[in-house]
Protein backbone atom coordinates (compact mmCIF):
# COMPACT_ATOMS: atom_id res chain seq x y z
CA UNK A 1 0.00 0.00 0.00
CA UNK A 2 1.62 3.02 -1.15
CA UNK A 3 1.52 6.35 1.43
CA UNK A 4 -0.57 9.17 1.64
CA UNK A 5 2.50 11.17 1.26
CA UNK A 6 3.30 9.34 -1.92
CA UNK A 7 -0.30 9.98 -3.31
CA UNK A 8 -0.08 13.62 -2.19
CA UNK A 9 3.70 14.37 -4.14
CA UNK A 10 1.71 12.50 -7.15
CA UNK A 11 -1.08 14.56 -7.15
CA UNK A 12 0.74 18.07 -6.83
CA UNK A 13 2.74 16.93 -9.96
CA UNK A 14 -0.79 16.68 -11.42
CA UNK A 15 -1.41 19.77 -9.73
CA UNK A 16 -4.79 17.89 -9.00
CA UNK A 17 -6.22 18.43 -5.84
CA UNK A 18 -7.60 16.02 -3.50
CA UNK A 19 -9.29 15.79 -0.03
CA UNK A 20 -9.01 13.24 2.22
CA UNK A 21 -11.41 10.55 1.59
CA UNK A 22 -10.16 10.96 -1.80
CA UNK A 23 -6.67 10.61 -0.88
CA UNK A 24 -7.47 7.39 1.26
CA UNK A 25 -9.13 6.14 -2.32
CA UNK A 26 -6.41 7.30 -4.26
CA UNK A 27 -3.75 4.93 -2.10
CA UNK A 28 -5.79 1.65 -2.35
CA UNK A 29 -6.60 2.40 -6.40
CA UNK A 30 -2.80 3.01 -7.02
CA UNK A 31 -2.04 0.47 -4.82
CA UNK A 32 -3.87 -2.02 -6.91
CA UNK A 33 -2.11 -0.86 -10.24
CA UNK A 34 1.21 -1.37 -8.70
CA UNK A 35 0.27 -4.54 -7.38
CA UNK A 36 -0.55 -5.70 -10.29
CA UNK A 37 2.55 -4.14 -12.42
CA UNK A 38 4.47 -6.31 -9.63
CA UNK A 39 2.59 -9.38 -10.76
CA UNK A 40 3.87 -9.03 -14.13
CA UNK A 41 7.05 -8.86 -12.99
CA UNK A 42 7.10 -12.20 -11.76
CA UNK A 43 7.12 -12.93 -15.44
CA UNK A 44 10.66 -14.07 -17.00
CA UNK A 45 10.44 -11.32 -19.80
CA UNK A 46 14.33 -11.16 -20.29
CA UNK A 47 14.65 -11.65 -23.68
CA UNK A 48 10.88 -9.99 -24.31
CA UNK A 49 12.03 -6.03 -25.59
CA UNK A 50 10.02 -3.64 -24.25
CA UNK A 51 7.27 -2.22 -25.61
CA UNK A 52 7.15 1.06 -26.14
CA UNK A 53 4.61 1.25 -28.81
CA UNK A 54 1.08 -0.63 -29.09
CA UNK A 55 1.67 -0.95 -33.01
CA UNK A 56 4.98 -1.16 -33.92
CA UNK A 57 5.25 1.08 -36.66
CA UNK A 58 8.39 2.83 -37.96
CA UNK A 59 9.95 5.73 -40.23
CA UNK A 60 7.13 7.99 -40.65
CA UNK A 61 9.08 11.04 -40.84
CA UNK A 62 7.61 14.72 -42.02
CA UNK A 63 9.26 16.62 -44.73
CA UNK A 64 10.92 20.15 -43.79
CA UNK A 65 8.73 21.89 -45.84
CA UNK A 66 6.86 24.55 -44.40
CA UNK A 67 3.06 24.73 -44.08
CA UNK A 68 0.30 27.84 -43.23
CA UNK A 69 0.51 28.63 -39.62
CA UNK A 70 -2.69 30.09 -38.18
CA UNK A 71 -3.40 33.06 -38.12
CA UNK A 72 -2.75 34.92 -35.05
CA UNK A 73 -6.74 35.98 -34.09
CA UNK A 74 -7.56 32.59 -34.58
CA UNK A 75 -4.84 31.07 -32.38
CA UNK A 76 -5.84 33.94 -29.27
CA UNK A 77 -9.35 33.21 -29.69
CA UNK A 78 -9.28 29.94 -27.86
CA UNK A 79 -6.98 31.72 -24.92
CA UNK A 80 -8.84 32.66 -21.31
CA UNK A 81 -6.93 35.94 -21.44
CA UNK A 82 -4.58 37.84 -23.70
CA UNK A 83 -2.54 40.71 -23.83
CA UNK A 84 0.12 42.36 -26.12
CA UNK A 85 -0.57 40.03 -28.63
CA UNK A 86 0.19 37.14 -26.36
CA UNK A 87 -1.47 34.72 -24.19
CA UNK A 88 -2.22 36.18 -20.85
CA UNK A 89 -1.27 34.01 -17.94
CA UNK A 90 -0.20 33.86 -14.09
CA UNK A 91 3.22 34.39 -13.54
CA UNK A 92 4.73 31.02 -12.75
CA UNK A 93 6.95 32.70 -10.25
CA UNK A 94 4.13 34.39 -8.72
CA UNK B 1 48.82 22.22 7.79
CA UNK B 2 48.40 22.33 4.17
CA UNK B 3 45.30 23.17 2.39
CA UNK B 4 43.40 20.61 0.58
CA UNK B 5 44.27 21.50 -2.80
CA UNK B 6 40.29 20.91 -5.14
CA UNK B 7 39.93 19.89 -8.32
CA UNK B 8 37.02 21.14 -11.02
CA UNK B 9 35.06 18.92 -12.54
CA UNK B 10 32.80 20.33 -15.26
CA UNK B 11 30.42 18.51 -17.54
CA UNK B 12 28.14 20.56 -19.99
CA UNK B 13 24.97 19.93 -21.50
CA UNK B 14 24.45 22.15 -25.02
CA UNK B 15 21.37 23.22 -26.54
CA UNK B 16 21.61 23.97 -30.44
CA UNK B 17 19.07 24.50 -32.62
CA UNK B 18 19.08 23.17 -35.59
CA UNK B 19 18.89 25.16 -38.88
CA UNK B 20 15.56 23.36 -40.32
CA UNK B 21 12.86 25.52 -42.45
CA UNK B 22 9.95 23.78 -40.08
CA UNK B 23 9.58 23.18 -36.70
CA UNK B 24 9.90 19.45 -35.09
CA UNK B 25 6.73 18.27 -34.84
CA UNK B 26 4.86 20.65 -37.10
CA UNK B 27 5.30 22.34 -40.56
CA UNK B 28 5.37 25.83 -38.65
CA UNK B 29 8.47 27.92 -39.70
CA UNK B 30 11.02 28.48 -37.47
CA UNK B 31 10.60 32.17 -35.75
CA UNK B 32 13.18 34.75 -36.37
CA UNK B 33 11.78 37.84 -34.43
CA UNK B 34 8.40 37.76 -36.49
CA UNK B 35 5.51 39.48 -34.25
CA UNK B 36 4.35 36.90 -31.08
CA UNK B 37 2.27 34.29 -32.13
CA UNK B 38 2.18 34.25 -35.76
CA UNK B 39 4.13 30.78 -36.06
CA UNK B 40 1.74 28.35 -34.91
CA UNK B 41 -0.53 25.60 -35.15
CA UNK B 42 -2.83 23.41 -33.80
CA UNK B 43 -0.04 20.77 -32.96
CA UNK B 44 2.99 23.06 -31.30
CA UNK B 45 -0.25 24.95 -29.52
CA UNK B 46 -0.55 21.56 -28.03
CA UNK B 47 -4.39 21.62 -29.14
CA UNK B 48 -6.29 18.63 -28.41
CA UNK B 49 -6.95 15.99 -31.26
CA UNK B 50 -3.19 17.15 -33.23
CA UNK B 51 -0.43 14.49 -34.08
CA UNK B 52 3.21 15.53 -33.88
CA UNK B 53 5.14 13.77 -36.94
CA UNK B 54 8.86 14.21 -36.62
CA UNK B 55 10.93 16.22 -39.10
CA UNK B 56 13.04 14.78 -40.98
CA UNK B 57 15.83 16.84 -41.64
CA UNK B 58 16.09 17.42 -37.98
CA UNK B 59 16.58 13.24 -37.59
CA UNK B 60 19.45 14.05 -40.42
CA UNK B 61 21.25 16.78 -38.60
CA UNK B 62 21.00 15.15 -35.49
CA UNK B 63 23.14 11.80 -37.10
CA UNK B 64 25.42 14.23 -38.55
CA UNK B 65 26.09 15.59 -35.25
CA UNK B 66 26.40 11.84 -33.84
CA UNK B 67 28.56 10.82 -37.02
CA UNK B 68 30.91 13.94 -36.93
CA UNK B 69 30.94 13.14 -32.87
CA UNK B 70 31.78 9.46 -33.38
CA UNK B 71 28.95 8.77 -31.50
CA UNK B 72 27.18 4.87 -31.80
CA UNK B 73 23.35 5.77 -34.12
CA UNK B 74 20.91 4.27 -32.72
CA UNK B 75 19.42 1.85 -35.40
CA UNK B 76 16.00 2.27 -33.34
CA UNK B 77 15.08 5.56 -31.27
CA UNK B 78 12.18 6.62 -29.65
CA UNK B 79 10.63 10.08 -27.91
CA UNK B 80 9.73 10.16 -24.11
CA UNK B 81 7.38 12.49 -22.88
CA UNK B 82 9.00 14.79 -20.20
CA UNK B 83 6.06 15.90 -17.96
CA UNK B 84 5.75 19.29 -16.04
CA UNK B 85 3.37 22.30 -16.02
CA UNK B 86 4.82 25.17 -17.07
CA UNK B 87 2.75 27.77 -19.14
CA UNK B 88 5.92 27.80 -22.19
CA UNK B 89 4.75 24.52 -22.43
CA UNK B 90 1.20 24.03 -24.07
CA UNK B 91 0.88 20.16 -23.77
CA UNK B 92 2.23 20.00 -20.20
CA UNK B 93 4.97 17.69 -21.77
CA UNK B 94 7.74 18.55 -23.74
CA UNK B 95 8.45 16.00 -26.37
CA UNK B 96 11.96 14.44 -25.96
CA UNK B 97 13.88 11.53 -26.00
CA UNK B 98 14.89 9.27 -22.38
CA UNK B 99 16.40 5.84 -22.48
CA UNK B 100 17.01 5.36 -26.31
CA UNK B 101 18.44 8.75 -27.74
CA UNK B 102 19.42 9.25 -31.26
CA UNK B 103 23.12 8.97 -30.49
CA UNK B 104 25.48 7.16 -27.48
CA UNK B 105 28.73 8.16 -26.77
CA UNK B 106 30.85 9.76 -28.95
CA UNK B 107 33.93 12.24 -28.26
CA UNK B 108 35.26 15.36 -29.62
CA UNK B 109 38.91 17.02 -28.89
CA UNK B 110 39.41 15.60 -25.13
CA UNK B 111 36.09 15.37 -24.09
CA UNK B 112 33.64 11.88 -24.42
CA UNK B 113 30.24 12.91 -25.35
CA UNK B 114 27.92 11.41 -23.24
CA UNK B 115 24.57 11.64 -25.79
CA UNK B 116 22.85 13.50 -28.42
CA UNK B 117 19.26 13.58 -28.45
CA UNK B 118 16.22 15.77 -30.35
CA UNK B 119 13.61 17.68 -28.54
CA UNK B 120 11.40 20.17 -28.89
CA UNK B 121 11.78 23.88 -27.96
CA UNK B 122 9.71 25.64 -25.46
CA UNK B 123 7.44 28.82 -25.74
CA UNK B 124 9.12 32.41 -24.70
CA UNK B 125 7.87 33.64 -22.10
CA UNK B 126 7.70 37.47 -21.61
CA UNK B 127 7.30 38.65 -17.93
CA UNK B 128 4.70 41.62 -17.26
CA UNK B 129 5.22 43.86 -13.95
CA UNK B 130 2.75 44.04 -10.77
CA UNK B 131 1.21 47.16 -13.01
CA UNK B 132 -1.11 44.84 -14.20
CA UNK B 133 -4.34 44.22 -14.52
CA UNK B 134 -4.27 41.59 -12.27
CA UNK B 135 -4.39 43.37 -9.26
CA UNK B 136 -1.31 41.51 -6.44
CA UNK B 137 0.50 39.21 -8.68
CA UNK B 138 2.64 39.14 -11.65
CA UNK B 139 1.79 37.89 -15.37
CA UNK B 140 2.86 36.82 -18.16
CA UNK B 141 2.58 36.72 -21.70
CA UNK B 142 2.89 33.52 -23.78
CA UNK B 143 4.56 33.70 -27.22
CA UNK B 144 4.53 30.09 -28.86
CA UNK B 145 6.75 31.19 -32.20
CA UNK B 146 9.34 29.32 -30.67
CA UNK B 147 7.81 26.59 -29.14
CA UNK B 148 8.06 23.40 -31.25
CA UNK B 149 11.68 24.27 -32.45
CA UNK B 150 14.26 21.66 -33.29
CA UNK B 151 16.55 20.90 -30.36
CA UNK B 152 19.43 18.36 -30.32
CA UNK B 153 20.83 18.40 -26.57
CA UNK B 154 24.47 17.29 -26.53
CA UNK B 155 25.73 16.08 -22.63
CA UNK B 156 29.17 15.76 -22.21
CA UNK B 157 31.05 13.22 -19.51
CA UNK B 158 32.54 15.31 -16.74
CA UNK B 159 35.64 15.73 -18.37
CA UNK B 160 36.63 19.20 -18.07
CA UNK B 161 38.71 20.58 -15.41
CA UNK B 162 38.70 24.53 -16.16
CA UNK B 163 36.07 27.23 -16.64
CA UNK B 164 39.04 28.01 -19.57
CA UNK B 165 39.01 24.44 -20.97
CA UNK B 166 34.89 24.56 -20.52
CA UNK B 167 34.85 27.73 -23.06
CA UNK B 168 37.87 26.26 -25.19
CA UNK B 169 35.98 23.26 -26.07
CA UNK B 170 32.55 24.59 -26.22
CA UNK B 171 34.65 26.94 -28.92
CA UNK B 172 35.55 23.99 -30.54
CA UNK B 173 31.77 22.12 -30.62
CA UNK B 174 30.87 25.65 -31.92
CA UNK B 175 32.72 25.06 -35.48
CA UNK B 176 32.17 21.96 -35.60
CA UNK B 177 28.55 22.43 -35.88
CA UNK B 178 28.91 25.80 -37.77
CA UNK B 179 31.24 23.40 -40.53
CA UNK B 180 28.60 20.89 -40.27
CA UNK B 181 26.04 23.32 -41.51
CA UNK B 182 23.59 21.85 -39.09
CA UNK B 183 23.19 25.22 -36.87
CA UNK B 184 23.46 28.93 -36.48
CA UNK B 185 25.24 28.35 -33.36
CA UNK B 186 24.50 31.68 -31.94
CA UNK B 187 24.93 32.40 -28.77
CA UNK B 188 23.51 35.81 -28.50
CA UNK B 189 20.18 34.68 -30.48
CA UNK B 190 20.11 32.05 -28.16
CA UNK B 191 20.96 29.12 -31.19
CA UNK B 192 23.01 27.60 -28.80
CA UNK B 193 22.64 27.68 -25.39
CA UNK B 194 25.13 26.13 -22.85
CA UNK B 195 24.41 24.74 -19.12
CA UNK B 196 27.35 23.54 -16.86
CA UNK B 197 27.64 20.79 -14.17
CA UNK B 198 30.12 21.81 -11.92
CA UNK B 199 31.44 19.95 -8.62
CA UNK B 200 34.81 19.94 -6.74
CA UNK B 201 36.68 17.30 -5.54
CA UNK B 202 40.32 16.55 -3.41
CA UNK B 203 42.73 16.15 -6.42
CA UNK B 204 43.82 13.25 -6.69
CA UNK B 205 39.89 11.92 -5.62
CA UNK B 206 38.32 9.66 -7.96
CA UNK B 207 35.25 10.27 -6.55
CA UNK B 208 33.09 13.06 -7.82
CA UNK B 209 31.63 15.70 -5.67
CA UNK B 210 28.07 17.12 -4.81
CA UNK B 211 27.14 19.23 -8.34
CA UNK B 212 25.56 22.33 -9.26
CA UNK B 213 23.65 22.66 -12.27
CA UNK B 214 24.44 26.93 -13.71
CA UNK B 215 21.97 27.15 -16.16
CA UNK B 216 21.61 29.06 -19.56
CA UNK B 217 24.34 31.08 -19.88
CA UNK B 218 24.29 33.02 -23.16
CA UNK B 219 27.42 34.19 -24.03
CA UNK B 220 31.37 32.56 -23.96
CA UNK B 221 32.38 35.14 -21.73
CA UNK B 222 29.71 34.56 -19.15
CA UNK B 223 29.92 31.02 -19.43
CA UNK B 224 33.94 31.26 -17.76
CA UNK B 225 33.08 33.70 -15.73
CA UNK B 226 30.33 31.70 -14.19
CA UNK B 227 31.95 28.77 -13.80
CA UNK B 228 34.61 30.54 -12.06
CA UNK B 229 32.22 31.97 -9.81
CA UNK B 230 30.55 29.27 -9.08
CA UNK B 231 34.09 26.93 -8.50
CA UNK B 232 34.67 29.77 -6.24
CA UNK B 233 31.81 29.47 -4.23
CA UNK B 234 32.13 26.21 -3.91
CA UNK B 235 35.36 25.92 -2.57
CA UNK B 236 34.77 28.90 0.24
CA UNK B 237 31.94 26.40 1.25
CA UNK B 238 34.39 23.38 1.45
CA UNK B 239 36.93 25.06 3.27
CA UNK B 240 34.55 26.48 5.52
CA UNK B 241 33.92 23.01 6.51
CA UNK B 242 30.06 23.23 5.05
CA UNK B 243 28.49 21.23 1.89
CA UNK B 244 27.44 21.83 -1.27
CA UNK B 245 24.04 21.48 -1.78
CA UNK B 246 22.73 19.58 -5.13
CA UNK B 247 20.64 22.65 -6.87
CA UNK B 248 20.04 24.55 -9.82
CA UNK B 249 21.86 28.81 -10.27
CA UNK B 250 21.80 31.07 -11.80
CA UNK B 251 24.56 33.27 -13.23
CA UNK B 252 24.03 36.96 -12.85
CA UNK B 253 26.94 38.43 -15.31
CA UNK B 254 25.99 42.14 -14.58
CA UNK B 255 26.62 41.31 -10.47
CA UNK B 256 28.82 38.15 -10.58
CA UNK B 257 26.30 36.85 -8.29
CA UNK B 258 24.97 33.13 -8.19
CA UNK B 259 21.49 32.91 -7.23
CA UNK B 260 19.33 29.84 -6.61
CA UNK B 261 16.85 28.81 -9.11
CA UNK B 262 13.60 26.98 -8.01
CA UNK B 263 13.60 23.91 -10.37
CA UNK B 264 10.24 23.82 -12.42
CA UNK B 265 9.49 21.04 -11.16
CA UNK B 266 10.51 19.31 -7.64
CA UNK B 267 13.24 16.89 -7.70
CA UNK B 268 12.87 16.69 -11.67
CA UNK B 269 10.35 14.18 -11.01
CA UNK B 270 9.40 14.36 -14.92
CA UNK B 271 7.81 10.85 -15.13
CA UNK B 272 9.03 10.46 -18.49
CA UNK B 273 6.94 7.52 -20.52
CA UNK B 274 7.13 7.05 -24.52
CA UNK B 275 5.60 9.55 -26.66
CA UNK B 276 2.03 7.47 -28.23
CA UNK B 277 1.67 10.26 -30.61
CA UNK B 278 4.70 9.04 -32.41
CA UNK B 279 6.28 6.00 -33.92
CA UNK B 280 9.97 5.06 -33.13
CA UNK B 281 12.42 6.47 -35.34
CA UNK B 282 14.05 3.95 -37.58
CA UNK B 283 17.34 4.95 -39.06
CA UNK B 284 17.76 3.04 -42.30
CA UNK B 285 20.60 2.71 -44.69
CA UNK B 286 20.04 5.23 -46.73
CA UNK B 287 19.55 7.90 -44.08
CA UNK B 288 23.02 7.27 -42.73
CA UNK B 289 24.41 7.01 -46.42
CA UNK B 290 22.94 10.89 -46.97
CA UNK B 291 24.09 11.51 -43.42
CA UNK B 292 27.78 10.65 -43.94
CA UNK B 293 27.58 12.13 -47.56
CA UNK B 294 26.56 15.36 -46.40
CA UNK B 295 29.39 15.49 -43.96
CA UNK B 296 32.54 18.26 -44.58
CA UNK B 297 36.02 18.13 -43.28
CA UNK B 298 35.55 18.91 -40.05
CA UNK B 299 38.22 20.58 -38.00
CA UNK B 300 40.53 18.29 -36.28
CA UNK B 301 40.93 16.95 -40.10
CA UNK B 302 41.57 20.08 -41.76
CA UNK B 303 44.02 21.02 -39.06
CA UNK B 304 45.80 17.61 -39.82
CA UNK B 305 45.59 18.20 -43.62
CA UNK B 306 46.85 21.71 -43.46
CA UNK B 307 49.63 20.96 -41.64
CA UNK B 308 50.36 18.37 -43.88
CA UNK B 309 49.55 18.88 -47.35
CA UNK B 310 50.73 22.58 -46.93
CA UNK B 311 53.71 22.25 -44.17
CA UNK B 312 51.64 24.74 -41.56
CA UNK B 313 53.21 24.42 -37.66
CA UNK B 314 50.80 23.35 -36.02
CA UNK B 315 49.58 26.39 -34.26
CA UNK B 316 48.71 27.86 -37.90
CA UNK B 317 47.15 24.91 -38.60
CA UNK B 318 44.88 24.80 -35.49
CA UNK B 319 44.30 28.61 -35.67
CA UNK B 320 42.44 28.28 -39.20
CA UNK B 321 41.06 25.02 -38.73
CA UNK B 322 39.13 25.52 -35.84
CA UNK B 323 38.43 29.20 -36.68
CA UNK B 324 36.83 28.06 -40.07
CA UNK B 325 36.28 31.06 -41.28
CA UNK B 326 39.72 32.05 -41.32
CA UNK B 327 40.60 28.66 -42.75
CA UNK B 328 38.13 29.80 -45.70
CA UNK B 329 39.48 32.89 -46.50
CA UNK B 330 43.04 31.74 -46.17
CA UNK B 331 42.46 28.58 -48.42
CA UNK B 332 40.64 31.27 -50.65
CA UNK B 333 43.72 33.32 -50.89
CA UNK B 334 45.93 30.36 -51.71
CA UNK B 335 43.96 29.42 -54.48
CA UNK B 336 43.98 32.62 -56.15
CA UNK B 337 46.00 32.79 -59.23
CA UNK B 338 48.78 36.15 -58.66
CA UNK B 339 52.15 36.59 -59.25
CA UNK B 340 54.16 36.21 -57.15
CA UNK B 341 52.50 33.65 -55.38
CA UNK B 342 52.35 33.31 -51.33
CA UNK B 343 54.20 30.36 -49.54
CA UNK B 344 51.80 29.10 -47.31
CA UNK B 345 53.07 29.91 -44.24
CA UNK B 346 53.57 32.88 -45.02
CA UNK B 347 50.02 33.51 -45.92
CA UNK B 348 48.92 32.14 -42.69
CA UNK B 349 51.11 34.31 -40.80
CA UNK B 350 49.86 37.49 -42.31
CA UNK B 351 46.04 36.32 -41.88
CA UNK B 352 46.92 35.83 -38.28
CA UNK B 353 48.71 38.29 -37.22
CA UNK B 354 48.26 41.51 -39.32
CA UNK B 355 45.03 40.99 -40.62
CA UNK B 356 43.41 39.71 -37.43
CA UNK B 357 44.73 42.87 -35.31
CA UNK B 358 43.25 45.37 -38.04
CA UNK B 359 39.52 43.71 -38.12
CA UNK B 360 37.21 43.54 -35.33
CA UNK B 361 36.88 40.90 -32.62
CA UNK B 362 35.59 38.10 -34.33
CA UNK B 363 34.82 39.68 -37.47
CA UNK B 364 35.20 37.23 -40.90
CA UNK B 365 37.62 38.68 -42.96
CA UNK B 366 35.62 37.16 -45.93
CA UNK B 367 33.36 40.19 -44.89
CA UNK B 368 36.10 42.90 -45.23
CA UNK B 369 37.12 44.97 -48.29
CA UNK B 370 40.33 43.30 -48.20
CA UNK B 371 39.82 40.50 -51.17
CA UNK B 372 41.80 37.23 -50.49
CA UNK B 373 43.24 37.54 -53.77
CA UNK B 374 44.63 41.09 -52.36
CA UNK B 375 45.78 39.85 -49.19
CA UNK B 376 47.88 37.00 -51.60
CA UNK B 377 49.25 38.82 -53.68
CA UNK B 378 50.56 41.20 -50.77
CA UNK B 379 52.16 38.39 -48.81
CA UNK B 380 53.45 37.29 -52.57
CA UNK B 381 55.02 40.40 -53.30
CA UNK B 382 56.68 40.73 -49.56
CA UNK B 383 57.95 37.06 -49.90
CA UNK B 384 59.80 38.52 -52.72
CA UNK B 385 61.38 41.28 -51.16
CA UNK B 386 59.07 43.33 -53.90
CA UNK B 387 58.01 45.77 -50.99
CA UNK B 388 59.18 45.65 -47.19
CA UNK B 389 57.48 44.25 -44.35
CA UNK B 390 57.03 47.33 -42.76
CA UNK B 391 55.21 49.24 -46.44
CA UNK B 392 53.44 45.92 -46.65
CA UNK B 393 51.31 46.68 -43.35
CA UNK B 394 50.81 49.94 -44.53
CA UNK B 395 49.54 48.48 -48.18
CA UNK B 396 47.45 46.03 -45.58
CA UNK B 397 46.42 49.36 -43.85
CA UNK B 398 44.97 50.98 -46.92
CA UNK B 399 43.50 47.51 -47.88
CA UNK B 400 41.33 47.32 -44.72
CA UNK B 401 40.30 50.69 -45.13
CA UNK B 402 39.10 50.93 -48.66
CA UNK B 403 39.88 47.57 -50.41
CA UNK B 404 42.16 47.62 -53.68
CA UNK B 405 44.49 45.97 -55.39
CA UNK B 406 47.80 46.03 -53.62
CA UNK B 407 50.18 46.01 -56.77
CA UNK B 408 48.31 49.75 -57.69
CA UNK B 409 48.17 50.78 -53.95
CA UNK B 410 52.21 50.42 -54.17
CA UNK B 411 52.67 52.36 -57.07
CA UNK B 412 50.55 55.02 -56.27
CA UNK B 413 51.95 55.63 -53.19
CA UNK B 414 55.62 54.70 -54.15
CA UNK B 415 56.01 52.19 -51.38
CA UNK B 416 57.84 49.62 -53.73
CA UNK B 417 61.22 48.26 -51.67
CA UNK B 418 64.39 50.30 -52.49
CA UNK B 419 66.76 47.25 -53.49
CA UNK B 420 69.99 46.54 -52.26
CA UNK B 421 71.55 49.07 -54.48
CA UNK B 422 72.90 52.84 -54.66
CA UNK B 423 70.49 54.68 -53.39
CA UNK B 424 69.64 52.51 -50.55
CA UNK B 425 73.88 52.60 -49.91
CA UNK B 426 73.72 56.33 -49.72
CA UNK B 427 70.65 56.56 -47.51
CA UNK B 428 72.95 53.75 -45.34
CA UNK B 429 75.98 56.27 -45.66
CA UNK B 430 74.25 59.29 -44.17
CA UNK B 431 72.87 56.93 -41.17
CA UNK B 432 76.47 56.12 -40.30
CA UNK B 433 77.32 59.64 -40.15
CA UNK B 434 74.19 60.61 -38.44
CA UNK B 435 75.06 58.30 -35.47
CA UNK B 436 79.17 57.51 -34.87
CA UNK B 437 78.40 56.40 -31.95
CA UNK B 438 76.07 53.57 -32.55
CA UNK B 439 78.20 52.97 -35.77
CA UNK B 440 81.50 52.76 -33.57
CA UNK B 441 79.64 50.19 -31.17
CA UNK B 442 78.88 48.11 -34.52
CA UNK B 443 82.47 47.58 -35.76
CA UNK B 444 83.35 46.96 -32.15
CA UNK B 445 80.34 43.89 -32.04
CA UNK B 446 77.71 44.90 -30.39
CA UNK B 447 75.37 43.84 -33.20
CA UNK B 448 72.47 45.33 -31.00
CA UNK B 449 73.92 48.79 -31.38
CA UNK B 450 72.96 48.84 -34.86
CA UNK B 451 69.15 49.84 -34.11
CA UNK B 452 69.19 53.55 -34.35
CA UNK B 453 71.12 53.54 -37.82
CA UNK B 454 68.55 50.99 -38.91
CA UNK B 455 65.65 53.00 -37.64
CA UNK B 456 67.18 56.19 -39.17
CA UNK B 457 67.14 54.48 -42.80
CA UNK B 458 63.66 53.57 -42.29
CA UNK B 459 62.59 56.72 -41.34
CA UNK B 460 64.46 58.18 -44.29
CA UNK B 461 62.73 55.32 -46.58
CA UNK B 462 59.43 55.51 -45.25
CA UNK B 463 59.71 51.85 -44.18
CA UNK B 464 60.40 50.72 -48.05
CA UNK B 465 63.94 49.17 -47.10
CA UNK B 466 64.00 45.34 -46.70
CA UNK B 467 65.47 45.31 -42.98
CA UNK B 468 68.27 42.25 -44.01
CA UNK B 469 69.65 44.53 -46.79
CA UNK B 470 69.71 47.24 -44.59
CA UNK B 471 72.10 44.96 -41.75
CA UNK B 472 73.88 43.91 -44.87
CA UNK B 473 75.23 47.16 -46.06
CA UNK B 474 75.73 48.87 -42.72
CA UNK B 475 78.50 45.90 -41.99
CA UNK B 476 79.39 46.24 -45.16
CA UNK B 477 80.13 49.61 -44.76
CA UNK B 478 81.66 49.40 -41.47
CA UNK B 479 83.99 46.78 -42.55
CA UNK B 480 82.59 44.09 -40.38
Amino acid sequence: MIDRDEVLHVARLARLKLDDGEVESMARELSGVLDHIAKIGELSLDDVPPTSHVVEVVGRLRPDEPRPCLPREVALEQAPAVAQNGFLVPSPQA
Amino acid sequence: MSAVEYEPVIGLEIHIQLATATKMFCGCELSFGEPPNTRTCPVCLGLPGSLPVANARAVHFGLMIGLALGSELAPRSIFHRKNYFYPDLPKGYQISQYDLPLCLGGQLGEVRIHRVHLEEDAAKLVHVGASGRIHGSDASIVDFNRGGTPLAEIVTEPDLRSAEAAGEWLRLLRTTMRVLGVSDVNMEEGSLRCDANISLRPAGSEQLGVKTELKNMNSFRFIERGIRAELARQEAILRAGGRVEQETLHFDPASERITSLRSKEEAHDYRYFPEPDLVPVAIDAAMLDAARDALPELPAARAERLERELGLSADSAHLLAFRAELGDYFEAALAAEVDPAPPAQALANWISGDLLARLADGQDPAESRVRPAALALLVGLADAKRVSVGAGRQVLDRLVADGGDPAAIVEAEGLAAIDGGDELAAIVAAALAAHPEAAANVRAGNAKAIGPIVGHVMRETKGRADGGAVTQLVHEQLGV
